[in-house]
C-alpha cells in the first residue's frame, strides 16, 4: 500500500509538473498535426495514409517520450531533487517505473492526435485495433526506456536532448518510419534490427495493413525483451553512476 | 531495545585510490545530538552519504537499531529523514504541497500528509507561504521547509548536514531552538557543522573527523575539559603595520613554555599549561609599539578542543566553507 501511495504520488507530480504543462500538451498536439499536415502537402498528388501512418505515429511517440523523459531526469537530478526520491523507502525499480509511467502516457496521448486524424480525416483502414493499440503502448514503453536510458548518461539537459537526438534521427531513417527496412541497403539493415524501434514501428503496420517483415508475435517477444533489458540495464546503471 | 540507534564499524570510503573515510567507527545514542565536525574534505558528507544510503560503502558495517543493515540501507530509510546541505525539494510546487509529495514517498495517506504538512507549517513558521512556491521562498525559509520535509514521516534519526550555513541570523536561531526542540521531544539528531559554537550549544557528543579519520569522540563537556588545564589569554590591539613573523619568533624566544599564535591582525592567542604573568607580555608589546586596549582570559571552549585535536585554525575552516 506504501509502495502503490509513493507510486501514484511520483507520477502524478510528474504529470503536473511536466506533462500537463500548457507548451508540453501543444506540443502533443502540434507536433504530430506539424507532421500529418507536412507529409500531407508533399505528397498530395500520390498520398496513401496506410503507408504514412506507422511513421508518423511513431514518430509522434519516440520524440513525445524521449525529449520528456531525459529533460525531467536529467533536470531533477541537476535541481538534487531526484535525491529525494532516492532517499524514499522504495525500490529502484519502483521509482523509476513511476518515472517512466508519466512518459508511456505521454508518448500514448502524443499518439492520439495522428490517429484520430488519419482515421477519422483520411479514413484510414485500420485492420486490427486491438493490434494497434497494443503497438502504440509497446512503442511508448520501448521509446520511453530508450529515453532513460539516454538520461541516465546525461549530467545536463542540453546533453540529454544531444544524445537523444544522436538516437532519434538516424531511427527516422533506419526503423521503418517512412522507408520500409526491406528497402535500405543491405549493409545498413543490421543496425535496423538492432534497434527496437524497428519491431514496434512493424507492429503498427501489422495493425494497419496486416503484413509486417515479422510475425506479429515475433514483434512483441523481441520488444518485450527489449523493454526488459533496457530497463534493467538502465537500473543497472542508475546504482553505478549515481549512487556512487 | 539497544540504546544505540546507530552504530558504525570500520567504516570505509575510497574512489580511484583515494581514501575518503578511513575505517571510521563510532555510535549515536538514541535521542541525543551528535556532532560531526570538520574542516572542508574531512569526509563529513561522504559519511553521511554511505549512512543514508547515497554511496557505496568501500568496507565496514552500518548498524541501525543494532541490525546490520550494511547491504540494506533502504531499509532504514523507513527510520532516516535527511536535510541535505542545499535544500532540494521542487521549484515549482508550494510549500503545502512539497511537504505532501514528501510525505506520500514514505506511504503516508492522503488525510494524514495533509494533516502534518499543515502542522509542520505552522510549527515552522510558514504558514503564511504555504501557498507561495519554493522557488520564491527566502534561503532562510527553504532551509526551513526542507527541515520539515524531512520530518513529515517522523523520522526516528533525523541527518542535518551544514543546517544553518549561507542563511540570516535570524533564521539560524529559529532553526537551532527548532533543532532543540525536536530533540526534546525524543528525536536523534546526526548533526554535521563547520560552525563550532554551534555544537558546543547543541550537540551531546561530538566527533572531531579530519582526512577521514575521527580524531576525538566525546561528550561536549569531556572535551572541553581536556582542554581547560591549558590557559588561554588573549591580546587585543590596534592594527598596525608590524612583523608579524618577527614578533611571533621573538615572543616564543622571550617567554618559554608560552605558545603565541597570531589569531588575527589585531589579535595575539597566548597557550601555557602553567598560569601566564601577563604584564611583561603586554609591556614588551607596548615597547614594540602597539596600542595594546584588551587582555582576557579565555575560558576554553569546544572551539579550542577542536584546535588542540585537529591543529585545524577555525577561521580558516569557515572562510573555506564560505568560499565554498
Amino acid at each position: 500500500m506504501k509502495s502503490a501511495i509513493a507510486f501514484w504520488n511520483i507520477l502524478l507530480k510528474d504529470m503536473k509538473n511536466y506533462y500537463l504543462k500548457p507548451p508540453n500538451i501543444s506540443w502533443g498536439i502540434i507536433f504530430p498535426f506539424a507532421w500529418m499536415l507536412m507529409m500531407f502537402l508533399r505528397t498530395k498528388t500520390a498520398f496513401n495514409i496506410e503507408e504514412v501512418f506507422p511513421g508518423i505515429v511513431g514518430m509522434s511517440i519516440l520524440f513525445g517520450t524521449t525529449s520528456m523523459l531525459s529533460v525531467t531526469i536529467t533536470f531533477e537530478r541537476k535541481a538534487r531533487s531526484f535525491e529525494r526520491l532516492l532517499l524514499a523507502p522504495i525500490s529502484i525499480e519502483l521509482l523509476i517505473t513511476a518515472k517512466i509511467a508519466g512518459a508511456i502516457l505521454f508518448g500514448i496521448f502524443n499518439s492520439i492526435v495522428p490517429v484520430l486524424f488519419s482515421v477519422l480525416y483520411f479514413k484510414a483502414f485500420v485492420s486490427s485495433w486491438a493490434v494497434l493499440i497494443t503497438g502504440i503502448i509497446l512503442l511508448s514503453i520501448i521509446s520511453t526506456l530508450l529515453g532513460l536510458f539516454i538520461s541516465v548518461s546525461a549530467k545536463e539537459v542540453f546533453e540529454a536532448q544531444t544524445y537523444s537526438n544522436f538516437f532519434r534521427f538516424p531511427m527516422i531513417f533506419l526503423c521503418g518510419l517512412f522507408i520500409p527496412v526491406s528497402a535500405l541497403p543491405l549493409i545498413i539493415r543490421p543496425l535496423s534490427y538492432i534497434l527496437p524501434v524497428t519491431y514496434g514501428i512493424d507492429t503498427l503496420h501489422h495493425a494497419i495493413s496486416g503484413n509486417g517483415f515479422l510475425p506479429i508475435g515475433i514483434d512483441f517477444i523481441i520488444l518485450a525483451v527489449c523493454c526488459f533489458l533496457l530497463f534493467f540495464i538502465s537500473i543497472y546503471n542508475i546504482r553505478r553512476r549515481w549512487i556512487i | 531495545m539497544t540504546d544505540k540507534i546507530l552504530e558504525v564499524q570500520g567504516l570505509k570510503k575510497s574512489y580511484n585510490g583515494f581514501i575518503a573515510v578511513n575505517g571510521i567507527s563510532f555510535h549515536v545514542n538514541r535521542a541525543e545530538i551528535f556532532g560531526f565536525l570538520g574542516p572542508n574534505g574531512a569526509g563529513k558528507t561522504t559519511t553521511i552519504n554511505m549512512l543514508i544510503g547515497m554511496a557505496k560503502i568501500s568496507g565496514g558495517r552500518i548498524f541501525y537499531k543494532g541490525k546490520d543493515l550494511t547491504n540494506n540501507i533502504k531499509k532504514a530509510q523507513e527510520i532516516i529523514g535527511v536535510v541535505p546541505d542545499e535544500s532540494n525539494l521542487y521549484n515549482e510546487m508550494n510549500g503545502f504541497d512539497n511537504l505532501c509529495f514528501c510525505g506520500a514517498l514514505y506511504g503516508l495517506p492522503k488525510r494524514e500528509r495533509e494533516k502534518k504538512a499543515h502542522g509542520l507549517l505552522e510549527l515552522f513558521g510558514l504558514k503564511d507561504a504555504a501557498g507561495k512556491k519554493f522557488m520564491a521562498y527566502s534561503k532562510g525559509m527553504k532551509r526551513k521547509l526542507t527541515i520539515a520535509a524531512a520530518l513529515i514521516h517522523e523520522p526516528e534519526i533525523l541527518f542535518l548536514d551544514e543546517p544553518t550555513t549561507g542563511i540570516d541570523v535570524s533564521s539560524v536561531r529559529q532553526i537551532r531552538n527548532l533543532i532543540k526542540e525536536l530533540n526534546e521531544n525524543g528525536t536523534t539528531i546526526f548533526l554535521t557543522t563547520h560552525y563550532i559554537e554551534e555544537a558546543e550549544r547543541l550537540c551531546n557528543r561530538v566527533a572531531f573527523i579530519d582526512k577521514g579519520e575521527i580524531i576525538q569522540i566525546d561528550s561536549v563537556e569531556q572535551l572541553i575539559k581536556a582542554s581547560r588545564e591549558t590557559n588561554i589569554i588573549e591580546i587585543h590591539f590596534e592594527p598596525v603595520t608590524y612583523d608579524k613573523t618577527r614578533l611571533l619568533e621573538k615572543l616564543n624566544e622571550i617567554f618559554p613554555g608560552i605558545e603565541c599564535v597570531l589569531k588575527n591582525d589585531s589579535a595575539i592567542k597566548m597557550v601555557s599549561i602553567s598560569k601566564i604573568d601577563i604584564a611583561p607580555v603586554v609591556n614588551y608589546l607596548s615597547a614594540e609599539g602597539l596600542f595594546i586596549y584588551e587582555a582576557r582570559l579565555i575560558k576554553p571552549s569546544l572551539e579550542d578542543a577542536f584546535v588542540k585535536a585537529t591543529g585545524i585554525e577555525i577561521d580558516l575552516m569557515k572562510k573555506e566553507k564560505e568560499k565554498k
